[in-house]
C-alpha cells in the first residue's frame, strides 16, 4: 500500500487560500461601490474557513472544524445585515 | 443584647419601621415614636443603679478588629444625664409633634427622621471610640438635614437644611481629621484611653492641629460665632424639630464634645482662647441680635445661639468650677429652651403667624400658655428661683473669679450679655401676651388641646422645682455627671439659690435691673418693632459671607474644570489614548534593548494574515469619518483575524466568542447607522478642507494607527515573554479534578470566577435593561428621521411578503431555513461547553443571532406576531437561576455557588456529568439571549415607530400589554 503525505498538498491549498484573502483584501479596500465591499468582506469569511479546514488538517485538531462550522454559519449573517442595510436603508424594518 | 447597644438601635428600628408606615397614620407614628423614646428613657434609667456606683458601662460589638476597630458603647455618668435628657425631650417632643403636624404633612417621613436623628445623637452621646463618635457626629448632620428640610416644598427650608448641612458637616469632616491626629497621638482610639492621655496630648506637637480641628467641629455644631449664622436660617424646620435640635441635642453635641474631652484638651492657653474667645463672642453677640428679631422663633435661636456661647465659654475658661456650670446649664438651657420653643410654636400653631409685631395680648386668650411661657422666658432671663438662674450665678461667679481684682472685662461683657438676655426675654412675653389684643391674626387663636401643652407643663415644672430645690433634685444626678468628666479634679459647689450679699449677686440684680430699663429705653426711643435692621451690626451678614464663600468656591472649580476638561468626546479620547500609550509602553519595553531581538519566527501563513488584519484596521480607522459602512466592513475583517489567531492559538472558546460578538456587532452598528446623518466628503460639496483640519484629522490618525499597533506591540511582548509561573498551572491542575469539566475556560467562568461572571451578568442584564429604557425615549435627529430612498415601496409593501413571494424569496427562505440549524449548534455548543469549548455566553450569542436573523428577514411585526420574544423574561428568570444555583450551596453549607458535580448513571443513556455549574450556565445562557435581543430588537423597533404603521397592523400596544409583550415604544 502506497503511502502519500498530504503536508504538501494542504501547503499548496494554504497559499491559493492566502492568495485568494489578498485578493478579496484588495476589493474591499478599494471598492468602490459598498456592494463590493460587502461581497469581498463575505469572501474573506470564506477563505477564513477553508483556511481553517486546512490547518485542522495539518495540525490533526478537530476543534478547528467546529469554529469553521461556526464562521460558515455566522459569517453571512453580517454579509446578509449589510445587503439588507445597503437593499433596504435599514436592517430591521 | 447589652442595653446600650439597645439604647442605640432601637430609634433607628423605630425609624425604620416609621417609614413603612400608611402617610395619614398620624397616631400610629406617634404612638410608635412615643414608645421608642420612652424605652430609651427607661433603657437608661435602668442602668442608674451600676452607674452611680461609679461604674463605666461598656459594650463592644466586633467591627473591624483586624484595624482594632470596634463598635464601642460606653456610659458613665455624664453620657447617662445626657442620654436621659436626650430621650425624655425626645419623647414630650413626639407627644407636642403629634398635636402640632397637620394632617397634611406626611408623618412618617417626619417621625422616620427625628427617630433617626434622635438614633445618632444618642450614638454620640454613647461612643465610645473617636472614630464611631464622628460617625454619628456626621449622621446628625445628616438627619438633621432631613429635618430642616423636611417641608421641601418651602425654598427657605431647603435653604436652611442646605446651609445647616454644609456649614455643620464641614465641621464634622474637621473633626474627624481631629480625632485621627488625637488617636494617633495616644496610640488607641479608645475613648477611655484617650480621657486618661490628658497630660501625654497637651504636651504633644500635634495639639494645637488637635484642638483647632476640634474646636472647628464642636463650634460649627453649636453653632458659635462666626459659625453661628446657620441656626437662626435652621428656623425654618417644623417647631418640633427647632424644640428638640436647638434645645437638647444637634447644637449640644458640640458642647457635649467640648465637655467630653474637658479633661484632654482644656487648660490651655490655647484653649481659653479658642474656645473662650469664641464663646464670649458668641454670648454677647447672640443676646444682642435676639432683641431685634421679629420672627418668635428667630428670637429664640439667636438666644439659643447666645446661651450655648455663655456654656462655651464656661468651658472656654478652664477651671472645673466652670466646667460645673457648663454642664449645669447645658441642661437647663435644654429644659427652658425646648418648652420655649414648644409655646412659640402653639402660638405660631393657634394665631397662623410668628411675626412679633403682629402678635399681642394673647394673655386674654391663652391665660395658661401665657403663664407657662413666662415662667420659662424668666428661666431664661435668670430670675431667681428658676433653674437659669442658679447656672447663672455661678456663670457670674466664675467670671469674677478668674480675672482677678484689676480686669473687669469679662465680668462686665457678662452682665451685658445677662442684661440683653432679660430684655429679649422680656421682649418675647410683653409683645406677645400683653399689650393691646392683636387684630388681622390669620386665625382666631385659643388654648391649644391640653396633650399639646402638656409638654410645657412638664418643662416648665422641671425649671421650677430646679429653681426653687437644686440640692434635692439635680443634685446628685448633676454630681454623676460633673465626678465622671471631672474625676479627681471635682471642685466643691454648692447649687443652694442663696449665698448671701456677694459680687454675683449683684450682677444679677444689674443684668435683671438694667434688662427692664434697656427695654423700656428702646420703646420709648427706638422701638424695635419699626426697625427692619439690627442697629450696628447689620453689617456681619454671616449669611452673606457664607454665600459669597460658596460662590466663590463653585466658581474657581467651574473654572479649573473649564480649563482641565473638555465636554468634547475627542479630545478626551485623544488625552486617554496618548497616555494609556505612553503608560503602557514604558513599562512593558523595560530590558527590551532592541526590537529587533524579539523572537522573530513566523509562520508565513500567520503572518500574511496579519497583514490581512492590519490593512483593515489601518484602512478602517481612515474610513471612519466619511464611509462608516465601509469601515464597517473593513473592522469586521480586522475582527475575522483576531478570530482567526485566537484558534492559531489553541484558544478555541475565545476564537467562537469572538465571532459570535463579531457578527452581533455588526448587526448592532448597521442598526444604529440608519438614524445618523449622512456625511458629505469635502470633495463632495465642492469645497477645500482646510489645513487646520487636515493635519487634525492626520494626527487622530497617527494616533489611533499608534494605539492599535501599541496594543499589538503589548501582545506581542506577552506572548513572547518567558512565563514559567503563572496562575494558568493552577486552573489546569484543578480544573478536571475539583471543576468537574475539561474546558478550562469554562470552568473558570462558572466556577473559580464563578461569582465574578454572577456580576458581569447581572451588569449586562441591567446596561440591556438601560438601553431599552433610554430608546423608549430616543427621538431621532430631524436629518434621519424620514425614510431611506430605497424605500419607495408599492402599496401594501411588507417585508414579510417581500420574502415570501417577492424578490427576496430566496435568501428568505434560506434565512429562515437557519433558525433551526442555528438553534440546534447553539444548544450543542451549550451541552458540551464544560468539556469542550463552547458554553452559555458563545450559545445564548448563537441563539440571539438566530432569531435576529428572523426580524431580518420578516420584519418587526412578521416575527412578533408568530413568536412572542420576551427578553425581559429571558433576563430575568437567567439572573434568578444563576442566583438560586449559588445559593443552593447554602443549603448544603457549602459558600456561595459552591460547585457540585454529580455523576448520576441514567438508564440508557449511562453514566451522565451533570455538575451544578451546568445550571449556572444555564442562567447565563438565558440572560445572553434576553439581552442581546433586547437591546438590538429595541434598536430595531425604532424604524417600526418612524414608520408608525403599528396601527396598520391591528396589534394595538394595549393588546401586545396583554399578552404579557414588551412595549417598545
Amino acid at each position: 500500500m502506497m503511502t502519500v503525505s498530504i503536508a504538501p498538498v494542504l501547503t499548496f491549498a494554504l497559499i491559493c487560500i492566502s492568495l485568494g484573502m489578498l485578493l478579496a483584501l484588495i476589493r474591499l479596500l478599494r471598492g468602490p461601490t459598498a456592494q463590493d465591499r460587502v461581497i469581498a468582506l463575505d469572501m474573506i469569511y470564506v477563505s477564513a474557513m477553508l483556511l481553517l479546514l486546512v490547518q485542522g488538517m495539518r495540525f490533526g485538531n478537530t476543534l478547528y472544524f467546529d469554529i469553521a462550522l461556526l464562521i460558515a454559519l455566522l459569517g453571512c449573517v453580517g454579509s446578509i445585515a449589510m445587503a439588507k442595510f445597503l437593499l433596504r436603508g435599514e436592517v430591521i424594518e | 443584647m447589652s442595653s446600650l447597644v439597645l439604647i442605640v438601635l432601637l430609634p433607628f428600628l423605630g425609624s425604620c419601621l416609621a417609614a413603612l408606615l400608611p402617610a395619614n397614620a398620624r397616631n400610629w407614628e406617634a404612638w410608635l415614636a412615643g414608645s421608642v423614646t420612652l424605652g430609651c428613657a427607661v433603657l437608661a434609667l435602668l442602668q442608674y443603679g451600676a452607674v452611680a456606683g461609679g461604674d463605666v458601662l461598656r459594650t463592644t460589638v466586633s467591627w473591624l478588629p483586624q484595624y482594632g476597630l470596634n463598635l464601642i458603647f460606653r456610659m458613665d455618668g455624664f453620657a447617662w444625664l445626657f442620654t436621659l435628657l436626650v430621650s425624655v425631650i425626645g419623647f414630650l417632643v413626639v407627644l407636642y409633634a403629634r398635636y402640632y403636624m397637620s394632617p397634611e404633612d406626611p408623618v412618617p417621613r417626619f417621625f422616620s427622621f427625628l427617630l433617626a436623628f434622635m438614633g445618632a445623637m444618642l450614638g454620640v452621646v454613647l461612643s465610645g471610640n473617636l472614630i464611631q463618635l464622628v460617625l454619628f457626629w456626621e449622621l446628625t448632620s445628616l438627619t438633621s438635614f432631613m429635618l430642616i428640610g423636611y417641608w421641601h416644598h418651602r425654598a427657605d427650608a431647603r435653604r436652611g437644611a442646605r446651609m445647616a448641612f454644609t456649614v455643620t458637616a464641614t465641621g464634622g469632616l474637621a473633626l474627624f481629621a481631629g480625632m485621627v491626629i488625637l488617636g494617633q497621638i495616644v496610640g488607641s482610639y479608645d475613648l477611655d484611653d484617650v480621657l486618661v492621655a490628658g497630660d501625654l496630648v497637651r504636651a504633644h506637637d500635634g495639639y494645637l492641629w488637635v484642638l483647632g480641628l476640634v474646636a472647628l467641629g464642636a463650634l460649627t455644631k453649636s453653632a458659635q460665632f462666626p459659625f453661628h449664622f446657620w441656626l437662626p436660617r435652621a428656623m425654618a424646620a417644623p417647631t418640633p424639630v427647632s424644640a428638640f435640635l436647638h434645645s437638647a441635642t444637634m447644637v449640644k453635641a458640640g458642647v457635649f464634645l467640648l465637655i467630653r474631652f474637658w479633661p484632654v484638651l482644656a487648660g490651655t492657653e490655647a484653649w481659653s482662647l479658642i474656645i473662650g474667645g469664641a464663646g464670649l463672642a458668641t454670648l454677647v453677640i447672640g443676646a444682642f441680635l435676639a432683641i431685634f428679631q421679629h420672627d418668635l422663633k428667630g428670637l429664640l435661636a439667636y438666644s439659643t445661639i447666645s446661651h450655648l456661647g455663655l456654656i462655651t465659654l464656661l468651658l472656654g475658661i478652664g477651671t472645673p468650677l466652670a466646667a460645673v456650670a457648663a454642664i449645669f446649664h447645658t441642661i437647663n438651657h435644654a429644659t427652658f429652651k425646648a418648652s420655649l420653643f414648644m409655646a412659640a410654636g402653639i402660638i405660631d400653631h393657634e394665631t397662623g403667624t410668628r411675626d412679633l409685631r403682629q402678635l399681642g395680648g394673647l394673655r386674654h386668650l391663652m391665660p395658661i400658655t401665657t403663664t407657662l411661657a413666662m415662667v420659662a422666658a424668666a428661666a431664661m432671663a435668670g430670675v431667681p428661683l428658676l433653674n437659669g438662674f442658679l447656672s447663672k450665678e455661678m456663670f457670674f461667679a466664675e467670671t469674677i473669679d478668674v480675672s482677678g481684682s484689676m480686669n473687669w472685662g469679662l465680668p462686665l461683657a457678662a452682665t451685658l450679655a445677662g442684661l440683653f438676655s432679660v430684655t429679649y426675654s422680656l421682649r418675647f412675653i410683653h409683645e406677645v401676651f400683653f399689650g393691646p389684643p392683636a387684630r388681622d391674626l390669620p386665625r382666631v387663636p385659643h388654648e391649644p388641646p391640653y396633650w399639646m401643652r402638656f409638654p410645657i407643663e412638664a418643662l416648665v415644672l422641671a425649671c421650677l422645682v430646679v429653681g426653687v430645690v437644686p440640692g434635692l433634685t439635680i443634685g446628685p444626678y448633676l454630681h454623676l455627671a460633673v465626678v465622671s468628666v471631672l474625676g479627681g479634679a471635682t471642685p466643691e459647689y454648692s447649687l443652694s439659690v442663696w449665698h448671701g450679699f456677694n459680687l454675683p449677686l449683684l450682677m444679677s440684680v444689674a443684668a435683671l435691673g438694667g434688662g427692664v430699663l434697656l427695654y423700656l429705653v428702646l420703646e420709648k426711643c427706638l422701638p424695635v418693632r419699626s426697625l427692619d435692621k439690627v442697629p450696628l451690626l447689620h453689617r456681619f451678614d454671616g449669611q452673606r459671607e457664607f454665600e459669597r464663600v460658596l460662590m466663590a468656591v463653585t466658581g474657581f472649580a467651574g473654572r479649573v474644570q473649564h480649563r482641565l476638561t473638555s465636554q468634547r468626546l475627542q479630545p478626551q479620547l485623544m488625552w486617554l489614548v496618548l497616555v494609556t500609550l505612553i503608560a503602557g509602553l514604558l513599562p512593558s519595553l523595560r530590558g527590551v534593548t532592541d526590537l529587533r531581538e524579539l523572537p522573530m519566527a513566523l509562520d508565513p501563513a500567520f503572518a500574511m494574515m496579519w497583514l490581512i488584519g492590519g490593512i483593515c484596521a489601518v484602512a478602517a480607522a481612515y474610513q471612519a469619518k466619511y464611509h462608516r459602512l465601509a469601515a464597517l466592513a473593513l473592522v469586521g475583517g480586522t475582527g475575522l483575524v483576531v478570530c482567526l489567531t485566537f484558534a492559531w492559538f489553541s484558544a478555541p472558546d475565545l476564537a467562537l466568542t469572538q465571532l459570535a460578538v463579531e457578527v452581533v456587532t455588526t448587526v448592532l452598528i448597521l442598526l444604529g447607522l440608519r438614524w445618523l446623518p449622512r456625511r458629505l466628503e469635502p470633495k463632495e460639496l465642492g469645497i477645500q478642507a482646510s489645513l487646520r483640519d487636515r493635519v487634525r484629522r492626520s494626527r487622530d490618525f497617527l494616533i489611533a494607527t499608534l494605539g492599535g499597533g501599541g496594543m499589538a506591540l503589548l501582545a506581542y511582548l506577552v506572548l513572547t515573554r518567558d512565563q514559567s509561573e503563572s496562575i494558568a498551572d493552577f486552573f489546569l491542575e484543578k480544573a478536571l479534578p475539583e471543576g468537574g469539566g475539561t474546558n478550562v475556560v469554562n470552568v473558570i467562568l462558572v466556577d473559580f470566577r464563578g461569582f465574578d461572571t454572577f456580576g458581569e451578568i447581572a451588569v449586562l442584564g441591567i446596561v440591556a435593561l438601560t438601553v431599552y429604557a433610554l430608546l423608549r425615549r430616543f427621538r431621532p435627529a430631524p436629518e434621519s428621521i424620514h425614510l431611506s430612498q430605497q424605500q419607495d415601496d408599492p402599496e401594501g409593501y411588507t417585508p414579510s411578503k417581500d420574502a415570501e413571494e417577492g424578490s427576496l424569496l430566496v435568501p428568505g427562505l434560506f434565512m429562515r431555513a437557519l433558525m433551526p440549524v442555528l438553534m440546534v449548534v447553539s444548544i450543542y455548543l451549550f451541552m458540551r461547553g464544560h468539556n469542550m469549548p463552547g458554553g452559555g455566553f458563545v450559545a445564548g450569542l448563537v441563539m440571539s443571532v438566530a432569531i435576529i436573523l428572523q426580524y431580518m428577514v420578516g420584519g418587526t411585526e412578521w416575527v412578533e406576531e408568530k413568536l412572542p420574544i420576551r427578553p425581559h423574561v429571558w433576563i430575568s428568570s437567567g439572573l434568578l437561576l444563576a442566583l438560586l444555583t449559588g445559593l443552593g450551596a447554602w443549603v448544603f453549607g457549602y459558600p456561595f455557588l459552591t460547585t457540585h458535580s454529580p455523576h448520576p448513571v441514567l438508564p440508557l443513556v449511562g453514566e451522565v456529568p451533570l455538575p451544578s455549574a451546568f445550571l449556572f450556565d444555564l442562567g447565563v445562557f438565558s440572560l445572553v439571549v434576553g439581552a442581546t435581543v433586547l437591546v438590538l430588537i429595541a434598536l430595531g423597533h425604532q424604524s417600526v415607530r418612524s414608520h408608525r404603521s403599528s396601527a396598520k397592523a391591528g396589534d394595538t400596544p394595549d393588546e401586545n400589554r396583554q399578552r404579557g409583550a414588551i412595549r417598545w415604544s
